[in-house]
């Protein structure tokens, strides 16, 4: 489980954040939901370490993150897998080799394993023949997957990722919805999805938290979603025609 | 008594204009010197985070032999075409100057000798470099940084300044001087040629002027200039893209700023090595 508790983030004069608290529960799909800047991208940021916060504090199962350094937080990173709004595939590597990555960095594994681990982790979000592709080579979907694809090579025990569905036609994104929570299911992982996309709430959204204004303005699962008569939240959750229909039906 | 008002009243008017001059200078000076010492505080904090032990050795190896060939290979092109046209323009220079019949035709070869290895190889040939390599290595490494590349690594536990710098510092203190040593023999082949061709200054001269009176140390003078301009172009351009926010636009202002100030940077050292070493 990873507990966000109290954090503040101000950038210049900006306050971001103001005192947001929350907890990502494990083996769920966490959505944090909100308009776009509203400061879900910057709790993400503040909840891996991307980003120091200004006060509070983020706990990894129990662990204080926040007030590590950078060697200390390094065994907790290596339990992070994170899928990036644009994929952030590294442009001079093959989808193999980004994927293999992190293999090579952190394992001592031999050439054969680290290509069946790859192998696996490609089969399992469905790319194949795509091993010596390039990025540049490749569809925005299929980017998202590789990008999945890495995050999970090192066996994660989190798994965040930042509007995974941003760019892509509402099929790919169900495809890449679906994916998501199979790997949580599978893998048993705390997955923490930031997203606007209202198709992705409906779908996987077991645990949600919506930031407004910088606070944690409502927290509950998607059944307890459909019931709220929160303003703020009514109005982001049904702002399309498509929702408008669905809430009267 | 009106008369004195007036007059007061204008010296009052001068006094605060100058004032404010003052003031504006006063408020520019001050923002100028603390984001100077912003820099240089982030550079000394950059340059420190790169020298920690690397996550696994082997891949920065590996980072190393390709960056050897992509700084080192990659401007070879570039350093012989400007070596030898530099030789060529530095001897029919050299031989245009040098009308006095008391100076033997052969001085030329020892004038254009001396000048392409105390000077123009290291610092030309490095300015040439500063523009080539420092641009290329401040739109990669800020390209990596607004397309998240450098979050990714970062997530990863990844050293990220030591991973994508340390392997540019080291290779391009490691290929420079070859490169130097190229353009320097290149550069004086520029000139024989050039003063062959012309008929300006016989080969025979020109070989007995590159071989008279050549002291070894300019060499590792040379050398030496080589290997500060190679960090600094390397080190202040991974600078620069490191720390690039924004996106496109902002991708090709650390591109300039790494240029200029690698060119500022390498124009100061050569002053400061000259005047340490030489004087």
């Amino acid at each position: 489980m990873i507990k966000v508790d109290h954090i503040y983030k101000t950038f210049g004069e900006k306050t971001v954040l103001d005192d947001v608290s929350c907890t990502f529960e494990t083996g769920k799909v966490n959505l944090i939901i909100g308009q776009s800047g509203m400061g879900k991208t910057v709790l993400m940021k503040c909840t891996v370490g991307l980003f120091e916060v200004d006060k509070g504090a983020v706990y990894f199962d129990g662990r204080n993150f926040s007030e590590m350094n950078f060697k200390e937080r390094k065994p907790i990173r290596q339990e992070i897998g994170m899928v990036f709004q644009g994929g952030a595939l590294f442009d001079s590597l093959t989808v193999e080799q980004n994927v293999m990555f992190p293999l090579n960095m952190f394992t001592h594994m031999t050439q054969e394993e680290k290509l069946d681990r790859v192998n696996f982790c490609l089969q399992r979000v469905n790319l194949v023949n795509a091993n010596k592709l390039f990025p540049s080579e490749i569809s925005g979907g299929m980017k998202k997957r590789v990008a999945i694809a890495r995050a999970i090579s090192m066996n994660p025990k989190y798994l965040f990722c930042d509007e995974p569905n941003s760019g892509l036609d509402p099929k790919t994104s169900i495809v890449i919805d679906n994916l998501i929570m199979e790997l949580t299911e599978e893998f048993g992982t705390t997955t923490v999805v930031n997203t606007h996309d209202m198709n992705s709430l409906t779908e996987m959204g077991e645990k949600i938290v919506f930031i407004y204004k910088g606070k944690n303005y409502w927290e509950g699962t998607f059944e307890e979603l459909e019931m709220s008569d929160n303003p703020e939240l009514i109005d982001f959750v049904y702002a399309s025609k498509i929702m408008k229909r669905m809430r009267k039906h | 008594m009106n008369g004195s008002f007036c007059r007061d009243f204008k010296i009052h008017v001068i006094k605060t204009n100058i004032l404010a001059t003052f003031c504006k200078f006063a408020t520019t000076l001050n923002t100028m010197l603390t984001k100077t010492w912003f820099e240089i505080g982030r550079y000394w904090k950059f340059m420190k985070g790169l020298f920690v032990k690397p996550e696994k050795f082997i891949v920065y190896y590996r980072q190393v032999m390709h960056e050897l060939v992509s700084i080192g290979v990659g401007a070879l092109g570039i350093v012989a075409l400007t070596s030898v046209f530099m030789g060529a323009v530095i001897t029919l220079q050299s031989a245009y100057n040098l009308v006095n019949p008391m100076v033997p035709l052969y001085a030329v070869g020892i004038v254009a000798r001396d000048s392409i290895i105390l000077e123009f190889s290291p610092t030309i040939i490095m300015l040439v470099l500063a523009g080539k390599i420092g641009s290329s290595i401040a739109s990669e490494i800020g390209t990596m940084r607004v397309t998240e590349q450098i979050d990714a690594l970062e997530i990863m536990g990844i050293n990220s300044s030591g991973y994508l710098t340390l392997p540019k510092i080291v290779a391009g203190l490691l290929i420079c001087p070859f490169v130097v040593i190229i353009s320097i023999f290149l550069g004086i082949i520029g000139g024989w040629v050039a003063g062959d061709m012309s008929g300006i200054v016989p080969s025979a001269d020109y070989i007995r002027g590159i071989q008279d009176q050549f002291l070894p140390f300019n060499i590792v003078f040379a050398l030496i200039k080589t290997l500060v301009f190679a960090y600094i172009i390397t080190s202040v351009s991974a600078y620069h893209g490191f720390h690039t926010d924004g996106g496109a636009l902002e991708v090709g202002q650390s591109s300039t700023k790494a240029v200029v100030y690698s060119s500022i940077f390498i124009l100061i050292f050569d002053y400061i090595l000259t005047q340490l070493i030489l004087a």
